[in-house]
């Protein structure tokens, strides 16, 4: 019925089509499982449903004198002046990482008051303030 | 004084521009010989840019506090090379060397394309002039380095240390040489669709300039990375941050650009294609510059930045879009070429060249998903590592596979396929080595011993075409080098290992494997900053490492960096980093060990080697 150009061009086609969807739903999906959300102190508080088996990020200040120290691990409390939560790390902390300075935590949350951090970020320039804390700190 | 004249420079040079965009339309218009202004008027253009950039340099040289990006980015306490790279370690700096390379580009494009045709020159320096006028209104309005502040300050506020590094100093240039570099091929391929004139002859022009920022952007890429490594102790070279990944989609394209006009060389077909990729490459250098320095971007490395210039780069750059667009659709007709499927040379390019679209998509998608979420629905999210793992490593293996077969096809079609036992031999090798390394893993033991294997074969493959002598070197040894940086990285990520410790000194801690004690620190001043030395040993098995990691202490701005001590051979690398905390006896410790790193860097020099051979031969 069609020439065979025609036939070649459909299947050139289809196949292109057939790749482009596959291609797009195993993009989406990994993107849904490796997705980080960045959250405050406060909105852990207002959460729902805290999601155990998914990795936060939790910004924020270290509150000051809140930073203890053992050979395994290291604790502080992040706050965003309003709440706070208690963060546990072991690991290497970053050079601008210290009281009353901006931080960013990642990790798994134990509850809405722990959370088990693999990471910590600070940014590099020491002027640096998450802009929630930011906004918190002008809210007041 | 010194900073009018590099401000009125920069004016002159924006008069110049149009007047340059007049003569370029004209002579395109009128298609006689060259007119001899547009040549002087674009060296004129560049000589005023470059005393503008002159001026700036002095200003940072001299420390004149009276400019206000020297007050913000310099100190008189600072050693001079850092003055001098500082001029382009900040914003507005960066943006003049852009605009420096961008004028200086058009002046060699100008000069070295004696052979062709007056109006397609004439019409590429056009284009040329368009971004050109875009970027230096861009400065004026966003970003100029000539402010003045009154009164005028005695000290300025310094460089931020962490920048303050051999690799990162150049590593703004180099890499700005290679995203400028493709503005020539955006020009060119626009001027080329207008003039009909998307030749093999116009191929292998733009393979020159694609060679060039190829390169460039492979050793600025590797220079960030190696900084990354050792500077900022996270102990990897990739972490898949937007940043990062901004530069390597133009790598991406332009790979995928350089492959495909080979073919067009060679058999006058793909020619649309061609284009795409060439005008992508541009948008996405350019797009690059807008998300690094917008500050839209949630990375953890973006250093100076306003949302003003990022509303100003993104108008800019959708009228450039909506431009190559227009030009796109009203002179693309191609001659339709019969689309046939043979097993050839140019059909394993194309398969890898859409391979490649893919891990450019992946990477695209990545880095902005997480601002569009944030404009719709305020929700701030990050894309993590996994991300990027599982969506480009899987697919690592065809492509890997496909670049072993290619190279070895012919064009048009291949005559016969010819399998030859020394071939199955090496995939057989290839497998069972890789299912010896792969062993040794808990997990995925399958996909370990693929991924491996693949790398493997089209390692030895690489070796085995060393000896072909219908291959260009060029091309030999950029396969090679591609192939022992995807295997060294493979292992890397594999084989590192990593311990973490607090410690008061005189400590020492039994970890699983190794032994860690943290013996002394001492302290001393130097230059402009105090350093802490600390004396870290690390036994395992009887043998023992000393290390002597550092923390500089910085006064202006105040600011502490570490400084990993690496140990490095050509396998392994071991490297301690140290971090202290203000009030504590404690001495935060990293132990890291990490195979081939050495490997990774001197195959991606050796990638960039191969591109410098590949532009030796004589067009």
């Amino acid at each position: 019925m069609y020439g065979k150009k025609v036939k070649l061009r459909f299947t050139y086609l289809s196949l292109i089509l057939v790749v482009l969807i596959l291609s797009t739903y195993l993009v989406l999906k990994s993107l849904e499982e490796n997705v980080v959300y960045f959250i405050s102190p406060t909105d852990i508080k207002g959460l729902a449903e805290i999601n155990y088996d998914k990795k936060y990020r939790v910004g924020g200040m270290v509150k000051k004198s809140s930073i203890s120290m053992n050979s395994e691990q290291i604790n502080f409390i992040i706050t965003d002046y309003k709440n706070e939560i208690s963060v546990k790390f072991n690991g290497v902390i970053p050079n601008l990482f210290s009281e009353d300075k901006g931080v960013v935590a990642e990790g798994f949350l134990k509850d809405r008051n722990f959370l088990e951090a693999s990471k910590i970020l600070a940014k590099h320039d020491e002027n640096y303030m998450p802009p929630e804390v930011k906004k918190a700190l002008e809210g007041n | 004084m010194i900073n009018l004249i590099g401000n009125y420079s920069l004016i002159f040079a924006l008069i110049i521009s149009l007047g340059t965009m007049f003569f370029s339309f004209k002579n395109f218009k009128y298609n006689n010989i060259l007119d001899f202004n547009l040549i002087v008027l674009v060296f004129l253009q560049f000589i005023l840019i470059f005393c503008s950039f002159c001026t700036l340099l002095l200003a940072f040289i001299n420390s004149d506090f009276s400019n206000l990006a020297v007050y913000n980015n310099s100190h008189t306490t600072k050693p001079l090379f850092y003055k001098i790279s500082g001029s382009w370690g900040n914003h507005e700096g960066s943006l003049l060397l852009w605009l420096l390379v961008l004028s200086l580009f058009s002046l060699i494009f100008l000069i070295q394309s004696k052979k062709l045709s007056v109006s397609f020159r004439s019409l590429s320096i056009f284009f040329q002039q368009i971004i050109i006028v875009g970027f230096i209104l861009f400065i004026f309005y966003t970003s100029n380095p000539f402010q003045l502040i009154i009164p005028t300050p005695n000290e300025g506020l310094g460089l931020n240390p962490i920048l303050q590094d051999p690799a990162l100093a150049i590593h703004p240039p180099i890499l700005y040489l290679g995203y400028v570099g493709s503005s020539i091929i955006f020009s060119s391929s626009l001027a080329a669709l207008v003039c009909k004139y998307t030749t093999n002859q116009w191929a292998r022009d733009i393979k020159k300039w694609t060679l060039i920022s190829w390169i460039f952007l492979t050793i600025g890429i590797m220079l960030g990375s190696i900084w990354a490594y050792y500077e900022l102790g996270w102990g990897g070279f990739w972490f898949w941050d937007p940043v990062e990944n901004v530069s390597l989609m133009p790598w991406f394209c332009l790979t995928a650009l350089l492959h495909c006009s080979s073919v067009l060389e060679k058999r006058s077909s793909l020619q649309s294609w061609t284009i795409i990729l060439a005008l992508c490459t541009f948008m996405l250098s350019m797009s690059g510059t807008f998300l690094v320095r917008s500050g839209i971007l949630n990375s953890i490395h973006t250093f100076a930045n306003d949302p003003e210039r990022g509303i100003f780069i993104l108008i800019f750059l959708s009228c450039l879009i909506l431009l190559s667009l227009i030009i796109y659709f009203k002179y693309n007709n191609f001659e339709k070429s019969n689309k046939s499927f043979f097993v050839s040379k140019e059909t394993a390019i194309v398969i890898n060249n859409w391979f490649m679209m893919y891990f450019l998509a992946v990477v695209l998608i990545g880095t902005i998903y997480p601002i569009f979420l944030e404009v719709i629905t305020k929700e701030k999210i990050s894309v993590g590592p996994p991300y990027f793992n599982q969506l480009i490593i899987p697919l690592l293996i065809p492509f890997l596979f496909i670049m072993s077969i290619g190279t070895k096809l012919d064009w048009i079609k291949n005559k016969e396929i010819n399998v030859r036992y020394k071939k199955i031999v090496l995939l057989i090798l290839s497998v069972l080595i890789s299912y010896l390394i792969a062993k040794h893993l808990n997990t995925k033991i399958l996909y370990s011993t693929v991924l491996i294997s693949a790398a493997l074969y089209l390692l030895f493959i690489s070796i085995l075409d060393l000896k072909n002598d219908k291959l260009k070197w060029s091309q030999k040894t950029s396969h090679l080098a591609f192939s022992i940086l995807i295997i060294s990285i493979i292992l890397n990520s594999i084989f590192s290992e990593e311990q973490s410790v607090n410690l008061k000194a005189g400590e020492e801690k039994k970890l699983s494997k190794y032994t860690i004690r943290f013996e002394k620190i001492s302290k001393s001043q130097i230059e402009n900053y105090t350093s802490l030395k600390a004396e870290i040993w690390v036994s395992q098995n009887n043998n023992e490492l000393i290390f002597y990691p550092e923390l500089r202490l910085y006064k202006v701005p105040e600011t502490i960096t570490s400084e990993a001590d690496i140990k490095t051979n050509l396998f392994n690398d071991n490297l301690v980093v140290v971090n202290y905390l203000k009030d504590t006896d404690y001495l935060n410790i990293r132990y890291q060990k990490k195979p081939f790193m050495l490997l990774i860097w001197i195959s991606a020099l050796m990638l960039a080697v191969g591109g410098i051979l590949g532009l030796r031969k004589k067009y």
